[in-house]
């Protein structure tokens, strides 16, 4: 048997692929592709919400929204660890991303105006998240479903804690601050639906990567279950969902909903969203004034070379 | 873009007392003290761990996939180093 129809047989029994295993080129670079710009978004993804750090209405949101940053950072420390296994470097990754050649999602791009963009936030888009991140736990490559069983656990806390910040406005809430949920329900929704990407017709790495056990279900399958699962939590929280096609198909058992904006959505990822220099800028500018403290720490190790750590 | 790229660590966790440690991911650091510092960070931030173990990467020595066959099928055909190889009347069911 060829190597190549050794690890076919492998995938088809259900077995997972460790990092020194053989496997075929497409596979590596379709996983280092999909993990690496998978880290990008956890890494990036800190941007936003970090912008509401400092302005927390309280204390307690603070202290919430400080460890779900400081947890997106963990996500993608996990994510590179895994990416790593595959035989790219950590500093080869983040190059790519600074010069544009590797992707993040593109929801990221989107500005978070009010502090209900933050709920919002946390309700659909780690909603959306965790909708396409828990059959990656099932993920034939084995270092990356490991990453995804501790990232999972950790998102269940942030779409709960979204969903709880803005149940808190819309039931004990001011009618203006009702209103900026709602207003924020009215931005995130559309961009959140099409964070499970493109249309299966118009997906063209999904049917392989399906075959290979890298993905378990269909973009359109999950983005239908995702708004299956949202409608009545729209319903509990008080809001409107901006869709007015939005409707249960008895016969299909499963909302119906309008047509979603692909052109926005091609010209976000395109690098023309609101917030794609900014985003980007940041993440370079946080890189290069880190420099420093990066090569002093080495300069540091290399003086003391048999360091031990105190019990 | 610097080339100086920091050591690369592997870290294991003892979840709790009387448990092993187990593997459960990388990072990079400098230095020992630092891999022990962001570990605790990384991977322990809802008190996953009571003990922390890192070792750098380049100093794990791994069996290659390749020996596989070699290293783990004799044990295949071994049954009788199993306890239920042995079959015994019902009464010493327990042993």
């Amino acid at each position: 048997m060829t190597s190549d129809a050794q690890f076919e047989a492998r995938i088809a029994a259900g077995d997972f692929i460790e990092a020194n295993d053989w496997m075929p080129d497409r596979y590596r670079n379709t996983l280092l592709r999909q993990i690496s710009q998978h880290a990008h978004s956890e890494i990036v993804g800190m941007l936003p919400e970090g912008n509401w750090i400092t302005r927390a209405p309280s204390l307690k949101r603070k202290a919430i929204l400080l460890s779900k940053v400081q947890d997106e950072g963990g996500h993608g420390l996990y994510l590179y660890g895994a990416a790593e296994t595959l035989g790219t470097s950590r500093d080869d990754m983040i190059q790519a991303l600074h010069n544009g050649t590797a992707k993040y999602s593109s929801i990221f791009n989107y500005p978070t105006i009010t502090w209900a963009d933050v709920g919002t936030i946390g309700w659909l888009v780690d909603g959306a998240a965790i909708m396409n991140q828990v059959p990656l736990c099932r993920c034939s490559y084995a270092p990356y479903a490991r990453a995804m069983v501790r990232i999972c656990r950790e998102e269940s806390t942030h779409q709960r804690q979204g969903f709880e910040s803005l149940l808190v406005m819309m039931r004990q809430g001011t009618d203006a601050q009702r209103s900026m949920v709602q207003d924020a329900v009215d931005r995130w929704w559309w961009p959140s639906i099409m964070m499970f990407g493109p249309p299966d017709d118009e997906s063209p790495n999904s049917a392989q990567s399906m075959r290979w056990g890298i993905k378990r279900f269909s973009n359109d399958d999950l983005r239908q279950r995702f708004i299956d699962a949202t409608v009545d939590q729209a319903a509990l929280l008080g809001v409107t969902l901006p869709d007015r096609d939005l409707v249960w198909n008895h016969e299909r058992g499963h909302y119906d909903f309008g047509p979603i904006d692909w052109a926005e959505f091609h010209r976000v990822v395109g690098g023309d969203g609101p917030c794609n220099e900014e985003r980007l800028a940041a993440r370079v500018a946080a890189w290069d004034e880190g420099a420093w403290v990066r090569e002093a720490a080495l300069s540091y190790a290399s003086k003391h070379p048999a360091q031990q750590v105190s019990p | 873009m610097t080339s100086s790229e920091w050591p690369l660590w592997e870290v294991f966790v003892r979840s709790k007392a009387g448990l092993d440690h187990k593997h459960c991911g990388s990072l990079h650091a400098t230095d020992a003290r630092m891999a022990v510092h962001m570990a605790r960070d990384v991977y322990t931030r809802r008190q996953e761990g009571t003990s922390i173990w890192v070792v750098r990467s380049v100093d794990i020595v791994a069996s290659d996939p390749v020996d596989k066959d070699s290293l783990f099928d004799p044990a295949v055909d071994k049954v009788y180093r199993h306890p239920s190889f042995y079959e015994l009347p019902p009464s010493v069911e327990h042993m």
